[in-house]
């Protein structure tokens, strides 16, 4: 008698467990909008927001494994280098652009943010805030720091820009980028009381100054 | 179940049929063929919804012959055997797969060498113009008489994909999806470039006879093998043929003359002796001039986005990084008018070295892509 309902269940549940920054992009992303992820990994993101928010979308994928994955689940994947830019796709063309965990790792971290606001209406980041209390105390004892969300050593590492959550904050008020929400992650949980010394993961919403 | 899944046999011994198409094509030339046949072979068993079929369309040289071995032949095996097949990336455990060979060709389909029932000569220089859109055209008329009303996919490679492209154009409503594989959305100056040479070299044959040298019992064969040489250079890549050939010389030394030294020069002329044995001169002109026409964004002054709003399929396109012929930009030139359209797309450029080629051989992320989308196509509709 259950089987054919655990079936169905397994099928179209997908969740988001053990990315909480998914969890928070999940929150803010308009059932029926267009989305556009860019360094989109297996899918999941994508699969969850058409599953439970109608949400069509794109992503963008580098790695042949990851493109492969987004194929064997059902997504749209386009093949590309985001360091070559969006160059294939006008202006204003998705609701949402997201990019999660990737800006620390880009070589042109500037533009892909202005990337996104010319090809979005609105863009999602995520990054690990290097401001969080534990990269400091690792850098005022002389070691370059290394956690569960930094686990790289300084020679192995693909972050190579690398902020804190104020930094981010003061770089779109240098490019007339307008934040409409933030929430900053530690361990799954939100912290609201001094995110950028307890918070460990950022994910920031904002749009184009008018 | 799951043992037949991952049987990578072949299709096995197979037989071409012929349908006998009675009703008039039009030509995009304006020109028109009262009746016509079409060769075609057909591998798996078409579902009670008929909601299973999988159109392959060939490119230049090839034909029906797209899977398994003939039994009074069995050396020859379709030219994509090891894409088709039982648990082969398009599995004919689950899909219902036809090859057609297109109208103008020389394998058994009315083409230029077959006779004209108006004048009981062959059609010679007679025969119409060809076009992709006449193309396929025609293979709705061969989908009608199957029963398919509407194809699961159509898939094809170079001149191939530009048939499955033009399919989701002219039949929206009978393609569920394209998959495109090293393709362009029109040909480019040096392609066409490559085609005129190709042409020259066909019709300058003295045994050409105006392309009715049919009569005269000859074959223009110098020129044939010519252009099966000049467009076999564009199908590999600089790496690809540096890799096979290097500057190995055929004797050990070079022989101060004009035949062949090196490794590369014999085999040119062994393709090219190859080819003018079995295909036909006019066909190739036909062939290469389809291609030369095929430009879905003619008739909305270049803008390809706007020629592509018909369009309702999903798509999975696929280029290759040594594709010079074809290469990975114009792949990204139809990415962007199906993302204009908001339509369902994938994409991936395949890291491979062989060049254009590339699409007919085995290489592993490119199989395995292209099983993971047949796997996620549903034949249950």
């Amino acid at each position: 008698m259950n089987r054919p309902e655990l079936k169905t269940s397994r099928a179209s549940s997908i969740t988001l467990t053990g990315r909480p920054d998914f969890e928070a992009i999940a929150g803010w992303v308009k059932p029926g909008s267009s989305v556009l992820d860019l360094g989109c990994g297996d899918g999941l993101l994508l699969k969850y927001l058409h599953e439970h928010h109608k949400a069509r979308g794109y992503g963008i994928e580098i790695s042949d494994a990851n493109v492969l994955a987004c194929v064997q689940t059902g997504v749209n994947v386009i093949q590309s280098d985001l360091e070559r830019g969006l160059a294939g796709f006008d202006a204003g063309t998705f609701d949402y652009v997201i990019l999660s965990q990737t800006l620390q790792a880009m070589r042109h971290a500037e533009e892909i943010v202005l990337e996104m606001l010319r090809v979005g209406r609105q863009g999602i980041v995520t990054f690990p805030n290097f401001g969080h209390w534990e990269a400091r105390l690792q850098i005022l004892g002389g070691r370059m720091p290394v956690s569960s969300d930094l686990p790289y050593q300084w020679y192995d590492t693909p972050n190579i820009h690398l902020c804190t959550v104020h930094d981010f904050e003061a770089f779109c008020k240098s490019h007339a980028i307008k934040i409409l929400e933030r929430i900053v992650l530690h361990g799954g949980r939100k912290v609201s009381l001094l995110p950028n010394l307890l918070g460990s993961l950022a994910v920031f919403r904002f749009e184009k100054e008018i | 179940m799951s043992e037949a899944r991952y049987n990578t046999d072949s299709v096995g011994a197979v037989i071409p049929q012929t349908m006998h198409i009675d009703v008039p094509l039009a030509f995009k030339s304006g020109a028109v063929l009262d009746r016509y046949d079409l060769v075609y072979e057909t591998y798996g068993t078409l579902n009670a919804a008929k909601s299973n079929a999988v159109l392959v369309c060939h490119a230049l040289n090839a034909s029906h012959h797209v899977a398994g071995w003939y039994t009074d032949d069995p050396g020859n095996i379709g030219w994509w055997d090891n894409m088709i097949g039982p648990g082969k990336p398009l599995d004919t455990n689950r899909f219902f797969v036809i090859g057609v060979n297109n109208l103008g060709g020389c394998f058994g389909t009315t083409g230029p060498s077959s006779i004209n029932p108006r004048t009981g000569k062959a059609y010679g220089s007679t025969f119409p113009v060809v076009t992709v859109e006449d193309w396929v055209i025609a293979q709705a008329q061969l989908a009608d008489r199957l029963g398919i009303g509407c194809f699961a996919a159509v898939l094809g490679g170079s001149l191939g994909a530009m048939q499955a492209l033009q399919w989701s154009l002219c039949y929206p409503d009978r393609i569920r999806n394209a998959v495109i594989v090293a393709a362009a959305p029109q040909l480019s100056a040096q392609n066409i470039a490559f085609n005129e040479v190709a042409r020259q070299a066909i019709t300058t044959d003295p045994d050409f006879h105006g392309g009715d040298y049919y009569a005269h019992g000859v074959v223009p064969r110098r020129g044939l093998r010519l252009a099966r040489m000049i467009g076999h250079i564009t199908y590999l890549s600089d790496d690809a043929m540096m890799e096979k050939f290097g500057r190995t010389l055929q004797s050990g030394a070079i022989n101060f003359h004009f035949d062949v030294d090196f490794a590369v020069e014999s085999y040119l002329r062994h393709q090219g002796d190859k080819f003018a044995e079995y295909f036909d001169a006019n066909t190739y002109l036909l062939i290469t001039r389809a291609l030369d026409y095929f430009d879905p964004a003619q008739s909305t002054s270049g803008n390809l986005s706007l020629a592509m709003a018909h369009a309702k399929a999903k798509f999975l396109v696929v280029s290759f990084t040594s594709d010079w012929r074809f290469s990975s930009e114009r792949s990204r030139e139809i990415i962007k008018a199906l993302l204009d359209n908001r339509l369902d797309v994938s994409y991936a450029e395949i890291d491979a070295p062989h060049g254009h080629d590339a699409f007919l051989l085995d290489d592993a992320r490119y199989h395995a892509l292209v099983r993971a989308y047949f796997d996620n196509i549903d034949t249950a509709i």
